[in-house]
């Protein structure tokens, strides 16, 4: 959403040479300690106050989600899921939003040149300018995040406050929150500080406590402290090991360039075929030939 | 039977401008696919407006290819019906490839290469339209999961390159081939044009004539 840090670009989308790197940050990262969320949606509404943004007002269809599903307004989203676990009764409500994967898929699928960067300290924001309204961060994304607006066509999620953070300012979401169940900072006093939680949380008998940094994706930027490591799928279908489809891989690694080297060697091929053959020209004889053949039928 | 001095019509005025909408068509469509390929050929998406008109044009652009490709297949697919001539003329190729269509069975108005590019053309353009539809997020988005949208991705960027090494040797062909460019510029080949190429062809518009 806001290009403001320059010179600390680690990743830029649809471009093969060096971004603008020469600025060392540190890896930052959003812990969410799903064990010490109210589910108060203080975060949905900063969110939506910090950016500017309001969502439609909706329709209740029985459930606590409120609106129903992301949207191009709404980039953050408490989940709420009513589930027994090990027969005992849980209200599990998850801040779903953007993970800020180590290597999201939305950038390696992006078609745009710089319309998604990630920077040096992990934020992979979207730069709507440069957005062609393709969908193709959608196809890339492995935690169904981004959403294309119906107004501008152009493709929106949470920026992780990049705007704030390149101030200073903690993001919106954990700035707001009154339990402190969204922590930022470095990412790895963000990880220790998981570990501590997990510590406690395994004391009070949640053995399958543990940190939702997922590896399939290089780790991500926003973390979740989960009760139940072992089933992560119970919290509104976060994904147990994500990571970028084989079909993105395919379409967008290797066969890349070995496609266009294909098309090229095929022009390529028939350039040498015509350099070592000539053209293939039509003959006196064959003019002769063909006019003694429509002579004979007059005749 | 048009035969005036050893000249033979290959294509009316309609099969002429048919193919050549198409033709303009295809090459739009494959600058700015490609633009949205490979970051490298991102630049061909200025001669269209740049990225989002790009993205904007190139489905519609496809609509419009796919509905005048239709107009060549009816015109032309009774003439692409494979024959056993046709499987013989394939197995020399190599002759062919060489310049020496002398080796090889009489070709009637196209030869098994021809008939080959036909039908893969058909057979890409399927695949293109279908998956085209699956990515057009603006129209289709929501009838698709992303999952379909992915395999649709992957299926559209090899049969489009596909599509494109046929092109180019179709394309090639013509030039090779001297003589054949003036069927579908002007529509009309020289009677030894197609006495050396499709000779079978030949006896039969002379058969024809009264």
């Amino acid at each position: 959403m806001a290009n403001l840090q320059s010179l600390d670009i680690r990743r830029r989308s649809a471009t093969t040479t060096t971004p603008p790197s020469q600025r060392e940050t540190v890896p930052i990262a959003k812990l969410i300690d799903v064990s010490r969320c109210i589910g108060c949606k203080a975060c949905q509404s900063a969110c939506l106050e910090w950016n500017d943004l309001r969502e439609e007002i909706g329709v209740n269809v029985g459930v606590y989600d409120n609106p129903h599903d992301l949207t191009e307004n709404t980039w953050t989203l408490m989940r709420f899921t009513e589930i027994d676990v090990d027969g005992r009764f849980e209200w599990l409500i998850r801040k779903d939003g953007c993970m800020h994967c180590d290597d999201p898929g939305c950038l390696k699928a992006c078609p745009a040149p710089g319309a998604i960067v990630q920077y040096k300290n992990g934020i992979v924001d979207f730069v709507s300018e440069n957005c062609i309204g393709c969908g193709y961060c959608v196809k890339g994304c492995p935690f169904n995040i981004p959403r294309i607006s119906a107004k501008d066509q152009k493709a929106y999620k949470c920026t992780l406050c990049s705007d704030r953070v390149a101030v200073g300012q903690a993001p919106a979401c954990a700035k707001v929150c009154p339990t402190q169940a969204i922590s930022f900072g470095t990412k790895s006093d963000m990880v220790a500080w998981a570990d501590h939680r997990i510590a406690d949380l395994k004391e009070r008998g949640y053995k399958n406590a543990g940190l939702y940094n997922p590896a399939g994706v290089g780790g991500t930027h926003v973390m979740y402290v989960l009760k139940h490591l072992d089933k992560p799928e119970i919290y509104a279908g976060l994904p147990k090991d994500p990571k970028i489809s084989p079909l993105v891989e395919l379409w967008k690694g290797i066969t890349k360039p070995i496609l266009l080297a294909g098309v090229g060697l095929a022009a390529l091929a028939t350039f040498f075929h015509y350099v070592t053959h000539g053209p293939n020209e039509v003959q006196t004889e064959d003019e002769e030939a063909a006019e003694k053949m429509r002579r004979d039928k007059a005749a | 039977m048009a035969e005036h001095n050893n000249i033979l019509d290959r294509y009316t005025p309609g099969a002429r401008l048919n193919h050549w909408i198409n033709a303009i068509l295809m090459i739009c469509l494959a600058l700015s696919g490609m633009s949205l390929f490979h970051p490298s050929l991102y630049f061909l998406s200025d001669l269209f407006g740049g990225g989002v008109w790009t993205r904007i044009i190139h489905p519609w652009m496809g609509v419009v290819a796919m509905l005048s490709f239709l107009g060549l297949v009816i015109r032309f697919w009774r003439f692409n019906l494979w024959t056993k001539d046709d499987s013989a003329w394939m197995k020399n190729i190599n002759h062919v490839m060489s310049g020496d269509e002398a080796k090889v069975p009489e070709a009637g108005k196209y030869n098994a290469g021809q008939k080959l590019v036909f039908w893969s053309l058909c057979v890409l353009t399927i695949l293109l339209l279908t998956s085209g539809l699956a990515l057009w997020d603006s129209q289709f988005g929501h009838l698709l999961t992303i999952e379909q949208k992915r395999l649709a991705a992957v299926v559209h960027a090899l049969s489009a390159v596909a599509l494109i090494a046929v092109v180019i040797t179709h394309i090639y062909a013509a030039i090779w081939i001297r003589g054949t460019i003036r069927g579908m510029t002007r529509g009309s080949v020289t009677g030894g044009w197609a006495w050396r190429h499709h000779r079978k062809w030949l006896r039969e518009e002379v058969g024809k004539a009264k």
